[in-house]
């Protein structure tokens, strides 16, 4: 197991230090971030399953935030790499088993379970790319503290700041223990029976640390409910932001856009 | 009453595998006064501390902090006058900046939002901190890290302060500037500490723990110059009164 020494640096780090930047997509109010990204993923999962023409419009929406926000793009695709097995496995069995043929490219025969498959794969790429980029711009934190301003119960809230907090020091203690392994094994692959044992090792020290933090939130008074520093302001920005995506959106879902566009060139040209 | 009392009265604590950390432990500390703890790894330091902030309770003695006996039922009370600050700064510092960190006693104190962000940057800037208020703390040095965590604890505005070696991780100057810092802090203090250097300067006092038994407490001065008493409790002199390496002068001590 050649695990790469990261510093114990987890998406995690990575993703609230992106927050940390400024960019007009991170100064928008946390909750129409929420609210936009919310309808968004609404909009694309709606589709039916043989839908992908119709989606493609909906690419603008993380095109839009991705160049507004001005972030690097490799740890996003990092993410999303990392996230595209769960996809591929929902949806590889589709072309197997559905083989109706629904049209013709350029003469080859395109089935049915091809097409589906190429709808979940985008509509994957669409939500979580949007999803990340969310929490890219506005930091776990702030989202946390966005969905708790709408409503959502505190419990939940909470569970997705601890969650997280854990991914922290999972990977503190993950990078230290690998270390130790690595120093000390001179090149040689850890295996399985060792690895059982560091990921054994991993849980008891992670339990540890998460009791002494959980000490330390105790002795400054934490009493099982999270409170945020700041409060949201809604500026006029915001609402346009929210409003103008919603609005698209519903557009994009009504209306066929490349579907019309290819009928008025056709019209154009005929 | 005063909330800067802290008393301790035959303290005994054993963890729940059986093993005894602490055993009949009595002292009694009064307002304003700073207070060392020192003794050899397992002595029972940390453990004394953490009864003290509540996060364990005695198996048997008391403790007293101001007029309120330290209870399951109390202990929310009297957070709010015992300022913990913890080994690992690490494990202190959760918050995505410092400033959030620095508001989280605060806010759990139910302080108005203006107030809470107000007496975090205060605190911030008692430790010389305010620079680092939108740093992410995974990103700070241990010194800064330190420096963050005691402005956090100080802006729950404590009476009493409890730190669990302060000093360690820290560089030479980084050391200095916290020594400097703790001798501005009037509240009453309890510092558990490898460091005797850092006890001759900041502690009048001094509780040298021995097997979680009282082996002595009395004036810092006397109790760190006793070598014979040291050595029996598995501590050395403190550098400065050591001889000199280079001169073979001999230290402040003999």
């Amino acid at each position: 197991m050649g695990m790469k020494d990261t510093g114990g640096r987890t998406p995690a780090h990575v993703f609230d230090t992106l927050a940390l930047a400024d960019s007009p997509v991170h100064r928008l109010d946390p909750r129409v971030k929420i609210v936009a990204t919310l309808a968004f993923i609404v909009a694309v999962m709606s589709f039916n399953r043989y839908e992908l023409v119709a989606l493609t419009p909906f690419l603008l929406f993380p095109a839009v935030l991705f160049s507004l926000s001005a972030l690097p793009a490799r740890p996003l695709l990092t993410a999303v790499c990392a996230a595209a097995p769960f996809a591929l496995m929902v949806g590889m069995f589709n072309p197997v088993f559905d083989h109706r043929v629904i049209g013709h490219i350029a003469g080859i025969e395109v089935s049915a379970g091809w097409v589906s498959f190429a709808s979940i794969l985008m509509r994957f790429l669409l939500t979580v790319g949007a999803a990340l980029l969310l929490v890219a711009t506005t930091g776990m934190y702030r989202t946390a503290m966005a969905l708790e301003r709408l409503a959502v119960p505190r419990v939940f809230v909470l569970q997705i700041l601890f969650v997280w907090r854990y991914l922290f020091v999972l990977g503190d203690e993950a990078a230290a223990l690998n270390r130790g392994r690595v120093l000390r094994s001179f090149g040689r692959p850890a295996g399985v029976r060792l690895f059982g044992r560091l990921a054994g090792g991993l849980l008891l020290r992670t339990l540890d640390r998460a009791m002494r933090i959980h000490r330390a939130m105790l002795a400054r008074g934490f009493d099982g409910t999270v409170r945020f520093l700041g409060d949201l302001r809604l500026r006029p920005a915001d609402v346009v932001f929210c409003g103008g995506w919603c609005l698209a959106f519903a557009v994009m879902r009504l209306v066929n856009l490349p579907r019309l566009l290819g009928q008025l060139l056709t019209g154009a040209f005929s | 009453m005063s909330h800067h009392r802290v008393e301790m009265r035959d303290l005994e604590f054993a963890y729940p595998d059986g093993t005894k950390v602490l055993q009949g432990v009595t002292a009694l500390v009064t307002h304003g006064e700073s207070v060392a703890v020192v003794g050899a790894n397992g002595a029972g330091k940390s453990t004394l501390l953490l009864l003290l902030s509540g996060c364990l309770l005695p198996t048997a003695g008391e403790i007293r902090i101001g007029d309120v006996p330290l209870s399951a039922g109390t202990v929310a009370t009297i957070r709010r006058s015992v300022g913990m600050v913890f080994q690992h700064a690490d494990d202190q510092l959760f918050m995505p900046t410092v400033l959030e960190d620095a508001a989280f006693g605060p806010l759990n104190q139910g302080l108005p939002a203006a107030e809470v962000r107000a007496a975090a940057l205060r605190s911030l800037e008692a430790v010389d901190g305010a620079h680092l208020k939108d740093r992410p703390p995974y990103r700070l040095s241990y010194g800064e890290k330190r420096i963050a965590a005691i402005g956090a604890v100080l802006a729950c505005s404590p009476d009493v302060l409890l730190m669990d070696e302060p000093s360690a991780d820290l560089d030479p100057v980084h050391r200095r500037k916290l020594i400097g810092l703790l001798g501005t802090f009037a509240h009453t203090k309890i510092i558990a500490t490898h460091d005797l250097d850092l006890a001759l300067d900041v502690c009048g006092r001094t509780v040298v723990l021995h097997d979680g038994r009282v082996a002595a407490d009395g004036p810092t001065a006397t109790l760190l110059a006793d070598r014979g008493l040291l050595a029996a409790n598995g501590l050395d002199l403190p550098l400065r009164l050591q001889g000199c390496p280079v001169c073979g002068g001999s230290g402040s001590a003999d």
